[in-house]
Order: C-alpha cells, then structure tokens, then sequence
C-alpha cells in the first residue's frame, strides 16, 4: 500500500478501481506486413470494437439525444467505405494502423474540404480514429473510460470536453496530477457532488486497475488497497451521504449557533432551483452584461434583478455590482489591454471612469427590491480602502437602498475589517481572490494551486481578522468563495467568527451537516488549531 | 438501371438524424446496392455515413437513387419517401 498527499478540492470518501484518461498513442514506425488476410482481420476487429464500445454507450446512457448522437458515430466507425479503404491500403503493403490513420485521413480532408457542419465534424471523426488505432494497438482507447462499473477516474486534469463523458453512475471519484482548489476539474467535481483531489503527484504512475481509496476534505489517497479497504470506505460513504440527506432547516451547530447558508446565483433560474438556501449570499449581474457592445438599459435590469429577488421573496439577497475588468473584459466598457489586468481597473475601480454605470445599475436595483419583497443587500467587489467604502456605502443609501456592503478580495482590505465596518453595514468575503491577491499566485495557473489552498493559514488569519470585525461591531461577515462550500471547513469558518456562507446550492446539504456536528464551542476549538498550523496540511489533519 | 430523382425535404440537409436514418435504411435493403448522387459529383454507396455526409446535400438539394437487381424498385421507393420527408420534425423512434 502506498500513500500520495494532493488537495481535497470536493469533499467525500470513494474508493475503487482507478482508471485513467489514456492519451492518443503515438503512431509506431510502420512494420512489414507478413499475412494480409490476418492483419485485415486485424483492423476490422479493431474498428468493430469501436463501434461496439459506443454502442454499449449509447445502451447505457439516460439521454436520448447523447445516445442518438453516439450511434450517429457508431455508424461512421461502421462505415463499409472505410473498411474497403483499410483493406485496400493492407493489401498493398501498409500495416493494420496506419491503413486506418490513412482511410480516416481521406474522408477527413473531404470534410475538411466541406466545411460548415462537416468541417465541424472532423473532431468525431479524428476521435474514431484516434480510438481505432489504440484498440489495434493493444492500448485503452482514449478519453473517460466506459468501463460500465464504479471506478476512481484519473488524469493530469480534466478538460471541459471530458466532462460530457463523465458518468456520475459510474466515476466514483476524481483524481488529477495537476490542477488547483479553483480549476475546472474542482468546480466540476463539486458540481456532481464528487469526491477529488487535485495536485495528486504520482498518480499517473499508479497502474491501471489498482485498488485506490481517496478523501475529497484531506487529500489523501491511499494505492493498492484490498476489496475490503473500498468496500469500508465506500459503506462510510454511504453513512455521510445518508446524514447530509437527513439534515434539513436553517445552518447551526448542535448547540444553536446559527451561521446563514446562502446560495451563490447568476440569474433567477439559478435562485429558483435554490429551495434549501436561506438566501442568496452572491448574486453575480455579470450575466447580464456579458457580449454587449451597449450597457443593458435600466428596464431590462430591473427584470433581471426581480426576477432573482421574487425568487427569494421573504429571504435576504446579497446583490454584487458589476464585477468586470480586463481579465473579465465586457465590450461596452473598451477597456485597453492592460499590462497585468487582474491588478488592474476592475471591479468598483471602473466607477472611477464610468460611474454612471454604477449609478444606473444601483438605480436599477433600488427599483427592482421595491417591486419585490426580497432582503436586497448591494456590495461592491474589489474594494481596498476605507473611503472607496464609504463612497460606495453613500451612492447605495443615496439610491434608497438600506443595506451596503462590501467584498474583501484585497488583503489591505482584510487589514481594515473593523474600520471598514464603521462605515458599509457588512462585509463578504471573496476567498478566491483573496487568496490570489494574498499569496500573489495568479488563480489561473495550475502550478500555484498549493497557494491557493483556502485552508493556507495565512488565509484563514485573514479570515479571522474580519470575523473578529464582525463581532465587536455586531454586523455581518459572511464568506462567498470556494472555500464556503467545504463542509470540513465550515466549523472552522464558524468558529472564526463568520456569520454566513454562500456557496452553489449543490454543495449546501453537506455544509449544513458538517455544522450540525458540532457545537460553538467545538468550531472555536478547532479555529484555534487550524490558525495555529503550519501549512494546510497539518490544519486538515487538525480537523478531521 | 431504375433511378428516382428527389429533393432533400430534412430541415438539417442530410446530415446528423436523418443521414443516419437514411444509411440505416440503406443496409436494410441489402443485398440490393443503392448507390446517391448529388449533380455532376461521383455516385457513392448509399450504405456509406461517410460518403452520404460528404455530399453536403442540403434541404431541398436534388438527390438521384439508383439500384439494380431484384427489389430495387421497391428499395428506390422506400428510400426516396424517406429522403424526401422532413426526419428532423418526426420524433426519434427510441423516444
């Protein structure tokens, strides 16, 4: 048995049988071909595999249209044309793969040639071929394995395309070598509810096949462990799985303490679908805004704004202004390249150029919370300084809105937490880029991931400065980023003093439960220790 | 050699659905062969998904069928009412 350490991106216990993503093999050097009939027999067996391997696809898959689409390729894979191709290119001489790559090549340049919607196509067709040449050559055929069992699924990380093919019946958990706490493969793993850990190094090294269990909170991954191992990790599994099941109500700890569990939306479909949520904790109007040569008018964002806040009619909505910059460009705002844009005119700062974009937007919002019975809150994003605060806090009460706040994103910000809370009625913090901006570590990049951790103690101290804020001022301090939906953190978070945490509403059942487990006193313990740790290994060990 | 001319009536051309649906219908009529033709382009087998996409043929694109041997009037017939329906306005058989 071995152990390899990542980072828990997506809590849960899984275990089995690890497979990985198999990359598209490399063509060998042609060889001479000895028997015609046999190496014919050869590709033929290897493109029927194919077809049948989608077939079986197509069987077990829910939807009908994926299933449809999977036969379409079958069917191209099945071509009579094609083998007639493969078979001629063998007899006259070329081996068993390279008579497919070439039958493939020609009705891809025909495609290619075609364009439109068979130029698009070409990706399907260089998928068959891709897969055909590992089935001849003795290799996984790439992209997500279709095993039709449960299985811990393995990659250097997950593309966007991969996840259409991840099947939540049978991929039990995730692990990636590369990766970080803000990837897309975390954001995906904590979309299905997925066990994963990124950043797992060595565990492209482990075979196919072998035994592994994983700790989405942790980061542990324990290699070559016995059917036993799985078959307990998976019955703890099943038991966590039942009690955040059974939770229900309002988020606190057994003793009473209550810490609001909000939902994070981008429109009012998002805020229709979080029924559990107490509230929306980030209501994101960038939607809105996006792809749009002109601003959108007032009307059209007072729709937009109603629709979220009728959704949570009686329930509190924390509305964020426009959070856009050169890193999230929006046409209507011609913003120039800018040398280092995360660093740059973003957020509330774009108020400096253009502030009737924000007056019109508060003006918009102050409109729409009259014509709906929802707790309306406004916060600006990217927000450093205490007079940015205050003038931010006077353009919302100014629009007949009662309730201003604003987002710690910047550690100077984080520094002034209580000043800040003498002059806006509350604070959110935005873990993802407070990291960022605290560790200097750019989110995009998958190398730093380890910075990014949001259990990094120095974070946390951060955290801690602003929920010491919130409670000497008696106002709200609530957590919006990633590291709100991390049931193994939420005691902590609590214990440090955060009154709410909003998260994508999938992930709200689990924190609720993780809550429930312990009392206040219990998550200040716990606070405590964590801030205490060396690094955020040694903080999760703390805890778990 | 029986032929039938028709005119692509599929919203999509004949592509995705209801270039499957056709292929589909073209094996089950084996053995008899039917070849598609689109213009002054080479006739291809109409058993091929790969060939029958690269016609590119589109909504209204004049299509000719052809086929020899027994039951290649009745396999024309067959294939050219299905050509010239709209497959992609019929529900998936499969639901």
């Amino acid at each position: 048995m071995a152990e390899l350490t990542g980072i828990g991106v997506s809590t849960g216990l899984a275990g089995g049988p690890l497979l990985r993503i198999a990359a598209v093999p490399a063509l060998p050097e042609p060889a001479p071909v000895a028997d015609t009939a046999a190496e014919v027999e050869r590709a033929f067996a290897a493109l029927a595999e194919v077809v049948a391997d989608l077939g079986r696809r197509a069987d077990r898959t829910k939807d009908a249209t994926v299933a449809e689409v999977l036969r379409a390729e079958a069917m191209m894979a099945d071509d009579p044309m094609l083998r007639e191709a493969v078979q001629e290119g063998i007899e006259a001489g070329t081996d068993a793969v390279h008579a497919i790559d070439a039958a493939f090549a020609t009705h891809r340049a025909a495609f290619e040639a075609a364009g439109g919607y068979l130029a698009e196509r070409v990706a399907d067709l260089d998928d068959l071929r891709d897969r055909a040449v590992a089935v001849c050559l003795g290799r996984p055929m790439p992209g997500v394995p279709q095993p039709g069992h449960p299985y811990v699924l393995a990659a250097r990380d997950l593309a966007p395309a991969d996840t259409a093919d991840l099947d939540p019946e049978q991929v039990v958990g995730l692990i990636t070598a590369d990766g970080g706490p803000t990837s897309h493969t975390a954001i995906l793993a904590r979309a299905l509810g997925l066990p994963a850990v990124v950043s797992c190094k060595g565990v492209l090294d482990i075979e196919d096949g072998t035994l592994v269990t994983l700790d989405g909170s942790t980061g542990r991954v324990e290699s070559g462990v016995s059917a036993e191992d799985v078959a307990a990790v998976t019955a703890k599994a099943a038991e966590v799985k039942a009690a955040v099941e059974n939770s229900s109500g309002p988020g606190r700890t057994s003793d009473g303490h209550a810490v609001a569990l909000l939902a994070n939306v981008g429109s009012g479909k998002d805020a229709a679908k979080a029924t559990e949520a107490e509230g929306v904790g980030l209501f994101r109007t960038e939607l809105l805004f996006l792809d749009r040569t002109r601003e959108p008018g007032l009307d059209e964002q007072v729709t937009a704004y109603r629709e979220v806040f009728t959704a949570m009619a009686g329930r509190r909505v924390v509305i964020r202004t426009l959070d856009a910059g050169a890193d999230k460009p929006l046409p209507f705002l011609h913003q120039d390249g800018e040398p280092n844009p995360a660093l740059g005119v973003r957020g509330l700062r774009i108020a400096r150029q253009r502030p009737e974009v924000l007056t019109t937007q508060l003006a918009a919002i102050a409109q729409a919370a009259m014509q709906a019975d929802a707790d309306v809150w406004v916060m600006a994003p990217m927000v450093s300084t205490v007079a940015e605060a205050a003038e931010f806090a006077a353009l919302v009460h100014d629009a007949g809105l009662p309730k201003a706040g604003v987002m710690i994103e910047v550690p100077a910000a984080a520094l002034r937490a209580e000043r800040l809370l003498g002059v806006v009625d509350f604070l959110s913090i935005g873990t993802n880029d407070l990291s960022q901006y605290t560790f200097a570590a750019d989110r995009q990049v998958g190398t730093l991931a380890e910075l990014l951790d949001p259990w990094q103690p120095a974070l946390l101290q951060l955290i801690a400065a602003c929920g010491a804020a919130g409670k000497k001022t008696g106002k709200s301090v609530g957590i919006c980023g990633e590291a709100a939906s991390d049931p193994a953190l939420a005691p902590v978070l609590a214990g440090l003093g955060i009154s709410s945490l909003s998260m994508s509403a999938r992930a709200l059942p689990a924190v609720r439960a993780a809550l429930a487990a312990h009392t206040l006193a219990e998550c200040q313990r716990l606070a405590a220790a964590v801030l205490d740790a060396d690094d955020p290994a040694q903080a999760r060990k703390l805890v778990s | 050699m029986p032929t039938r001319t028709v005119t692509v009536g599929s919203a999509s051309g004949l592509h995705a659905r209801p270039a499957a649906l056709f292929v589909q219908a073209a094996a089950a009529v084996a053995p008899v062969k039917v070849t598609i033709q689109v213009g002054e382009k080479r006739a291809v087998p109409a058993n091929s998904m790969l060939s029958v996409l690269s016609l590119g043929a589109k909504k209204g694109t004049e299509v000719v069928l052809a086929a020899e041997g027994d039951g290649a009037d009745e396999a024309l017939d067959s294939l050219a009412d299905l050509l010239a329906r709209d497959l992609d306005a019929e529900e998936p058989a499969n639901g």
